[in-house]
């Protein structure tokens, strides 16, 4: 299976976008070698700006950059970028609209061995919750370079999830072009469909090869589009299929879970059960170790879709 | 816009600005008298003799920007704006209001010459400096200003930001300080003492300037001063009096976030028209 990196994936890209474009800056908070944004600095030193151990200040500064025409890319850890400076990006930033491209790295557990300090497993819901702000959560290093690109070229603050682990590579040889509000159907199946976003979204694809081999045929969906949601791709596989399993590498709080109970609760009820991380902080591990650990392996994810299929008819005659 | 320095008119100015304010925050019910007071001279002696901007365009590419990081001194620079000619002056009475284009605090969607949104203290700086250096990457000859509160710098994304300012040769940017001494809570030595103010920044790297800032003649001389100083910022620390012009809200820590009452309007009103 090939893998590869959305962190080297966002270096390249911002080089691209740095040679085609002089308003774009990119600024980082010591993390420049882990985030890649050192592929920009080294070719754009006048349009880097390292801002040291200070994230609430690299989100400020980015947010007067943008104020004055520049097109900032800030980055570190998706811990730090949301966490440390969640005030400055809703007052500095969203508040007023700017454009202000926040692309954090070392999204969810599988940041790993430095433990649940600094695995970012609410960043999603962070970030969801901010009016004016977009959020995607790419699914491999191809649609992260299709993302990067996008939102460079449209206006608004922007959260892009990116991840330390290499993913899997998905599209590699399909026809697909990222859109914002937009979900991916990656697979057809009238049994029930399966949400994901990011890492989860490989997993899912293995999860539905499992099932098939029972007789079981899952829809699953890319959802990178976490907001603004694709609303008519969720309600049409409620439609089809009935029943939706949703799964992220983030708390079922506040993340892609939430966002799709959203949409279906208010405009066509159907069951959805919600994998990720349940209401608890992440721990030391290596990364394959945490995602068995916490039940997010492509094995787990069969397991709970036939748990939720088992429910399905009886719920439906309950609906009537 | 043409600039003038002619202290006899600003100072009339002065006293009709400090009118403004006390009408708009009465009319308002709520916001922040003591602060806003304090400012005055400083923002006439940017906005009047000194800014180069232009009230007809407000998004000129090369004007030089305003960032009231110390936000809730807003009634001040909205009925500054009115007088420069950026919006209608019948409108600073919609000031709070539902559906008014002058928000409690400064706001960059609804108010033509405004540049950011401010007033979670502590975040002004690091914008500044953002507009600043994008100034400098586009080779203009913009320069960025910021008035800071003396209470807001206990925040620490300040002293983040004085370092980046410092670290990037920002020297197209002026922070100005406005030292009135009060907080919400009472005297800012009490509450949590923040001297000695001048030492702490040029340690930082800045170059500092001290003055009274409710005397033209200093202010213009150290907004000249700080034009001259290159390869680092400048702050320029301004000695204020907060309820400054009217005597019973001068220096009292409970008039920080409150609004005149009616009473109190037309004494003050009734007192700045004898001074």
């Amino acid at each position: 299976m090939e893998k590869a990196s959305l962190r080297e994936a966002y270096g390249r890209t911002l080089i691209e976008l740095g040679r085609e474009n002089k308003d774009i800056v990119v600024l980082d908070a010591d993390l420049s070698g882990s985030t890649k944004t050192k592929m920009f600095a080294r070719e754009f030193p006048e349009r880097f700006f390292n801002m040291g151990i200070a994230e609430q200040d690299m989100i400020g500064t980015a947010a007067g950059l943008a104020a004055a025409g520049k097109i900032p890319f800030a980055s570190t850890f998706a811990i730090f970028a949301t966490g440390r400076a969640w005030e400055q990006i809703r007052q500095s930033v969203a508040y007023a609209g700017l454009n202000v491209k926040i692309v954090a790295s070392h999204g969810g557990i599988t940041v790993g061995d430095d433990g649940g300090s600094h695995q970012a497993i609410e960043d999603v819901g962070l970030m969801r919750i901010l009016p004016n702000m977009t959020v995607i959560v790419p699914a491999d290093a191809i649609e992260m370079a299709q993302v990067i690109r996008t939102i460079a070229y449209s206006h608004g603050p922007v959260y892009v999830r990116g991840s330390r682990i290499d993913f899997p590579v998905i599209y590699k040889d399909k026809n697909y072009q990222f859109q914002i509000g937009k979900g991916d159907i990656l697979r057809e199946g009238n049994d029930l469909t399966i949400v994901a976003m990011g890492l989860m979204v490989h997993f899912a694809l293995e999860a539905a090869s499992i099932l098939s081999l029972e007789g079981i045929e899952a829809r699953v969906i890319n959802m990178s589009s976490v907001k603004p949601i694709d609303k008519e791709l969720i309600i049409d596989s409620a439609r089809k299929t009935g029943v939706i399993l949703t799964v992220e590498e983030h708390l079922t709080i506040g993340g892609l879970g939430s966002a799709v109970c959203e949409v279906v609760a208010e405009d066509y009820p159907v069951l959805v059960r919600r994998m990720g991380i349940k209401d608890r902080f992440g721990i030391s591990g290596k990364p394959d170790k945490l995602l068995s650990y916490f039940h997010l392996t492509p094995k787990d994810i069969a397991e709970e879709a036939k748990q939720v299929l088992n429910g399905k008819p009886r719920l439906l005659r309950a609906i009537g | 816009m043409s600039l003038t320095r002619n202290i006899k008119y600003l100072r009339k100015l002065a006293k009709e600005i400090r009118k403004d304010v006390l009408v708009m925050l009465n009319e308002a019910g709520s916001g922040h008298t003591g602060g806003s007071l304090s400012v005055v001279e400083l923002l006439i002696a940017l906005f009047f003799g000194k800014l180069r901007h232009d009230p007809k365009n407000p998004q000129w590419k090369e004007r030089d920007r305003f960032v009231l990081s110390k936000g809730h001194a807003a009634p001040t620079l909205y009925a500054i704006l009115a007088h420069c000619g950026y919006f209608p002056r019948k409108e600073l009475f919609s000031l709070r209001k539902l559906g008014t284009r002058l928000q409690g605090h400064p706001d960059c969607k609804f108010t033509p010459g405004i540049e950011v949104p401010t007033g979670s203290l502590g975040q002004g700086l690091s914008m500044a400096n953002g507009m600043a250096l994008a100034a400098r990457l586009d080779g203009l000859s913009s320069r960025v200003y910021v008035l800071l509160g003396d209470g807001e710098v206990q925040e620490g994304q300040v002293w983040e930001a004085a370092m980046t300012a410092a670290h990037y040769k920002i020297d197209n940017l002026c922070a100005i300080l406005d030292n009135n001494r009060l907080q919400i809570d009472g005297w800012v030595s009490d509450v949590m003492n923040i001297d000695p103010l001048t030492d702490k920044w040029r340690a930082f790297g800045w170059a500092t300037i001290e003055i009274d800032g409710h005397n033209f003649e200093e202010i213009f001389n150290a907004l000249d001063e700080a034009e001259k100083i290159k390869g680092k910022p400048t702050i320029i620390i301004a000695r204020t009096i907060k309820g400054k012009g009217v005597s019973f809200f001068e220096n009292q820590a409970k008039y920080h976030g409150v609004a005149p009452t009616k009473e109190e309007l037309e004494r003050a009103l009734k007192e700045l028209e004898i001074a």
